[in-house]
């Protein structure tokens, strides 16, 4: 991956979620550049938040893509956006939606998470169900 | 039921505690006792948005949650009583009779060293904890419910990341 390319998201979450969901992205498309993973083993909430924080303000993020709604990279995330007084949080992050998101040619990075949240919303099916 | 994890994590509200713990005990109240969130609307919200609609979370601060902790045990529900802090546990122990303490998640700063993957600690929080089984409580070491709970002895002298 290039380090040159404009970074439009961060990923964060439990374990390697991050790191394999951006690794799944740039496998089936080559833009996972774009993304900046986050992994926050053994962090408290508040390194946690200082870690989220520092990397949005380092790389000018103000999209952040998380895991679960209750988990702590949510709560921080929460916090960071309150800190920085802008920008977007997607919680319950899937790979339909990260692709959308990556592959966007909006170059409002806000816009363009907002697009994919409804994109991996819908992307999600059941198959075999019993009726 | 009752309150069927009294639980220290720094954390709080988050998904080992809303979905591990949550629901295999099917859990349906958080009694979250915090003094600094007890005094913030915004932090609140912020815990009442990380759990399912059918979990009720009440906040309160260490003084005002020790002599409501009897009534939350008379609870039909099963619940959990959440600390952010050694030192507020302790004072649930000493005022609200806890008799058991979870350690789920004392996580990494300054000062601390790490003792399992989730639990680092300073010789005062160290001294802290012993101090807790002082004083009639059972302090266990376990972050979710398919780990071995780990008692306190074995802890204090565990050692991982050296």
């Amino acid at each position: 991956m290039s380090d040159t390319v404009k970074k439009r998201g961060l990923v964060a979450g439990h374990a390697d979620f991050a790191a394999g969901l951006i690794g799944a992205v740039e496998m089936i498309s080559g833009c996972g550049n774009v993304l900046i993973p986050i992994q926050v083993r053994g962090l408290c909430g508040d390194d946690i938040q200082k870690l989220l924080y520092d990397t949005c303000v380092e790389s000018g993020v103000r999209v952040i893509f998380t895991d679960l709604q209750a988990g702590s990279c949510t709560m921080a995330s929460r916090r960071v956006l309150k800190q920085l007084g802008e920008g977007v949080l997607v919680a319950g992050a899937n790979l339909p939606m990260l692709l959308d998101f990556a592959m966007s040619s909006n170059e409002n990075a806000i816009e363009a998470a907002t697009t994919a949240a409804e994109r991996g919303r819908a992307a999600v099916s059941v198959h075999g169900a019993p009726p | 039921m009752t309150l069927v994890l009294n639980r220290i994590d720094d954390r709080l509200i988050h998904g080992q505690v809303v979905v591990g713990w949550g629901q295999p005990l099917d859990v349906k109240f958080i009694v979250l006792v915090d003094d600094a969130v007890a005094s913030s609307d915004w932090e609140q919200e912020l815990y009442r948005m990380g759990v399912p609609p059918d979990m009720e979370v009440r906040f309160h601060s260490a003084a005002d949650a020790a002599p409501l902790l009897d009534a939350y045990r008379t609870e039909r529900r099963p619940g959990i009583l959440l600390t952010g802090d050694i030192a507020t546990m302790r004072y649930l122990v000493e005022h609200g009779d806890v008799r058991d303490v979870n350690v789920g998640g004392i996580h990494h700063r300054a000062g601390r060293t790490q003792h399992l993957r989730y639990v680092f600690l300073t010789p005062e929080e160290q001294e802290a904890l012993r101090e807790l089984f002082t004083l009639g409580a059972v302090v266990t070491a376990q972050d979710v419910p398919a780990a071995r709970a780990m008692p306190l002895e074995e802890l204090l002298a565990a050692r991982e990341g050296a």
